[in-house]
């Protein structure tokens, strides 16, 4: 970039900031034209999402690649590339009819094949998460260029809440088909049929997305532009959110002590919605293997001790909800009619002193250590509260410090005793809830696997059951058991529906409109 | 006797005498004046000073700002005085060696000891702490590592001026075992500066392991003033108090080390004192 483009780069962002949007009109009652600035942080490898699935790539290339479908909040379908979609009786076979003038970036028409390529070829080989849904595809027609037609292997239910554009990205197939995917030399370029197309990637610096202005939906995007800014530093972040040069922030672009402070701005607006795709689940990771964290006596002592409300408020400030078991209340099939441990001192000393571990010198029971997330200052709180909850029922904590590499390391091959864990749940419990207890799962090595080692053959059945049930009221009763039977059980200490702050610029509309919020497409985001 | 008259007669000697037996003494009676763990959350978080029992107020969650201090000050001292005292074993043999022997065992000695003030001293700690873990032992390992080649160096000076004069002579020619001469004859006579620099090397050692604690490279367990430092650094904006009144302290201990260490030299080494 040289320094004229930079000057109207600034130029275009200041009328922009001042609220009066160069070349804004109104139409259909949402205003169209505008910049809207962002951030992306840390800066993404590449903006392939069928290739890379950091989040930040997710962010960003969710404007540039779209997906068959959209979901609302509560995870209903919505259309996406797909304007309707119908389901067989017996559950096997999934039939969906695109849009007509779907086009990709480069002007090349969006078809069947390209969808069939994408999610039966491509992403199976790229993409762990789609492999693990897509593959269960037996065959994929296209009876006309704008019909898909899926038939799987078996049942599985949660396919219908897999087709978004983190899981499902459709990539041209003109362009990918028979090329060595990842060093495809049009990987740079990034061309997707999403409604914003790369302009220009600057790196260290930002990401310029324009207007795909052959997009298929009347009207849309609004926007004329938007520009990703990559601010490594946060304290630059919350500077740049106060003094207005961006409008939009997402994930941990905001560190959580700046939350309360920053929620005061008068011209922004804080939510925690848009992340309920996700729906990470946080929670005390204890090592079923280790005595005495085999016996659920142990486990739901550790439950009773740990006072949540108030960690919530003082290492979270109060941003995350309490969760009550090991779905997270914005997933589907999630049951809160569960065992509950609230938090009681007596109940979990009862519980210790029944299993024999009597108190010794300065009332010490047992010492496990407990190996800290290397990501950053709120675990490192986090784990000081645990210490200090757990010491007062007598279960010594020591605290060991470890770096990134060394923590995946020690925790994926079993070799640790206590540590937190933060796994997405990704919309169906069979997609990101059975994974971490089912005995199946148990494979060393391999992170955010069921690296406790709980292992109940009662819970594997019903979960697996679940999984390929077509009826949504027998999942509901399955997976409302299961629930029950795992909250009883505590394989692992569920904290928190870990929350995110998204500040929105209050002149932006429909930013946070679904289940994946800030990684949605932004075809409908407009300013006013 | 006289040198501890003259001491007394230090006046900024004196301050930071007294200073530093308040930090001590602060330290010493700290499980008395806070009975309960500085971990301990005995209070509502963001607590700014002189609210409900909390003097110096309460940190992000709840913990007595106080109480951290003055419980942190065991641990800077202890880290402090052991981590120098490592350093003066390594550097004073190391020195005393290469003074006393000279020739090819001097080369190879202080070619050791230059291989290490190459190295920045707070990056090898760094990487010394960051390779085999944050414990305190290591801590005073990787401070002791890091701080012995100046002691090491002065050492040998000392020892090389002693090494002709006519009393060591005369013990050599007396057929006096060489490590009789150097521990009964030498370094008696060579203490007083390496005493001086020690005392300071004690400074240095506290502002390492607080530097260390800042990044999140101290000991997880132990509540120091580096840490506190360090984990209130977010909040600076919100809470000034959690990082001020440690970083006072790590001020107040350091410059009183410096002030006794700088009396001591006066006292010790007239001669070279810039006052006499």
């Amino acid at each position: 970039m040289n320094r004229r483009e930079f000057a109207k780069l600034m130029g275009v962002s200041a009328v922009a900031l001042s609220g009066i949007p160069l070349g804004i009109t109104r139409a259909a009652g949402q205003t169209k034209g505008g910049t809207l600035n962002t951030i992306i942080q840390p800066e993404p490898p590449i903006l392939v999402t069928a290739l890379n699935q950091q989040q930040p790539t997710l962010t960003l290339g969710g404007k540039i690649y779209e997906s068959l479908l959209r979901y609302s909040p509560d995870l209903k379908p919505l259309p996406g590339l797909a304007q309707s979609w119908e389901v067989s009786p017996d559950g096997l076979t999934y039939t969906f009819k695109l849009f007509p003038g779907i086009t990709f970036h480069d002007g090349k028409p969006l078809t069947a094949d390209d969808v069939i390529f994408s999610m039966t070829k491509l992403l199976p080989e790229t993409h762990a998460r789609a492999r693990g849904i897509y593959s269960r595809i037996e065959k994929a027609d296209a009876p006309d260029p704008l019909t898909v037609v899926f038939k799987l292997k078996s049942t599985f239910a949660p396919f219908l809440t897999a087709l978004d554009c983190t899981t499902g990205p459709i990539v041209p197939k003109h362009i990918y088909d028979g090329t060595e995917y990842r060093k495809n030399p049009a990987n740079a370029q990034a061309i997707g049929s999403g409604p914003f197309k790369l302009k220009e990637w600057v790196k260290g610096s930002h990401v310029h997305l324009v207007k795909h202005e052959g997009y298929y939906r009347k009207d849309q995007p609004y926007l004329d532009e938007i520009i990703y800014r990559i601010i490594p530093d946060s304290a630059s972040r919350a500077v740049a959110l106060e003094q207005g040069k961006i409008q939009l922030t997402q994930w941990n672009d905001i560190e959580m002590f700046d939350v309360a402070r920053l929620s005061k701005l008068p011209n922004f607006e804080m939510t925690t919605k848009g992340y309920e795709y996700f729906a990470p689940h946080q929670w005390l990771e204890l090592n079923n293997r280790i005595k005495p964290m085999d016996d659920k006596r142990f486990r739901q002592a550790i439950a009773y001790a740990l006072d949540l409300k108030s960690m919530a408020q003082r290492v979270y400030f109060g941003l995350p909800k309490v969760a009550t078991g090991p779905v997270s209340s914005a997933t589907r099939f999630y049951e809160k009619d569960v065992k509950r441990y609230d938090y009681s001192l007596d109940k979990a000393k009862a519980l210790l002193d029944e299993m024999g571990l009597k108190p010794g010198a300065g009332g010490k029971r047992v010492t496990i250590k407990y190996l800290t997330p290397p990501y950053g200052e709120i675990y490192q709180r986090a784990a000081e509260f645990i210490r200090q909850s757990l010491g007062r029922v007598g279960i010594d904590v020591q605290i060991e410090n470890t770096d990134v590499g060394g923590w995946a390391e020690k925790f994926s091959n079993w070799d640790y005793e206590m540590t937190g864990n933060l796994v997405y749940q990704f919309g169906d419990p069979a997609l990101g809830v059975s994974r971490t207890y089912i005995s199946s799962n148990i494979k060393k090595g391999i992170l955010f696997s069921n690296t406790a080692g709980y292992s109940n053959p009662e819970v594997d059945r019903l979960f697996e059951e679940a999984a390929t049930s077509t009826s949504e009221a027998k999942r509901q009763e399955l997976y409302s058991q299961v629930q029950k039977i795992l909250v009883e059980d505590v394989p692992v200490v569920w904290m928190f529906e870990q929350a995110y702050p998204t500040f929105i610029d209050k002149r932006l509309k429909n930013v946070t409109t679904t289940a994946i919020g800030v990684h949605e497409s932004f075809s409908d985001v407009s300013f006013g | 006797m006289s040198t501890l008259k003259s001491f007394l007669r230090h006046p900024t000697g004196m301050i930071g005498l007294i200073v530093l037996l308040a930090v001590v003494l602060l330290a010493v009676t700290a499980p008395w004046l806070f009975p309960d763990d500085p971990w301990d959350m005995v209070g509502a978080p963001f607590q700014p000073p002189f609210s409900e029992g909390l003097w110096l107020g309460s940190d992000m969650l709840g913990r007595d700002v106080a109480a951290g201090i003055a419980h942190g000050a065991r641990i800077s001292l202890i880290i402090g005085v052991i981590s120098t005292l490592t350093s003066l074993v390594i550097g004073v043999t190391i020195g005393a060696t290469a003074g006393y022997f000279g020739g090819k065992v001097d080369e190879v000695m202080m070619r050791i000891t230059e291989l290490f003030q190459t190295i920045p001293g707070f990056i090898l700690a760094i990487l010394l702490v960051a390779t085999i873990g944050p414990k305190i032992s290591n801590i005073i390992f990787a401070i002791g590592i890091v701080s012995w080649p100046p002691l090491a160096r002065l050492t040998r000076a000392e020892f090389m001026r002693l090494r002709g004069r006519e009393f060591v002579q005369a013990a050599v020619c007396q057929g006096q075992r060489p490590l009789t001469v150097v521990l009964r004859r030498i370094l008696p006579n060579a203490i007083s500066p390496i005493i001086v620099t020690g005392s300071l090397a004690v400074a240095s050692a506290i502002l390492i392991e607080s530097a260390l604690s800042f990044m999140g490279l101290g000991d997880p367990n132990l509540m120091s003033w580096g840490f506190m430092i360090g984990a209130a650094r977010t909040v600076i904006r919100q809470a000034w108090w959690m990082s001020v009144f440690p970083g006072l302290a790590i001020l107040l201990t350091v410059l009183a080390i410096n002030l006794v260490g700088e009396g001591l030299n006066d006292t010790l080494n007239p001669r070279i004192s810039r006052k006499r």
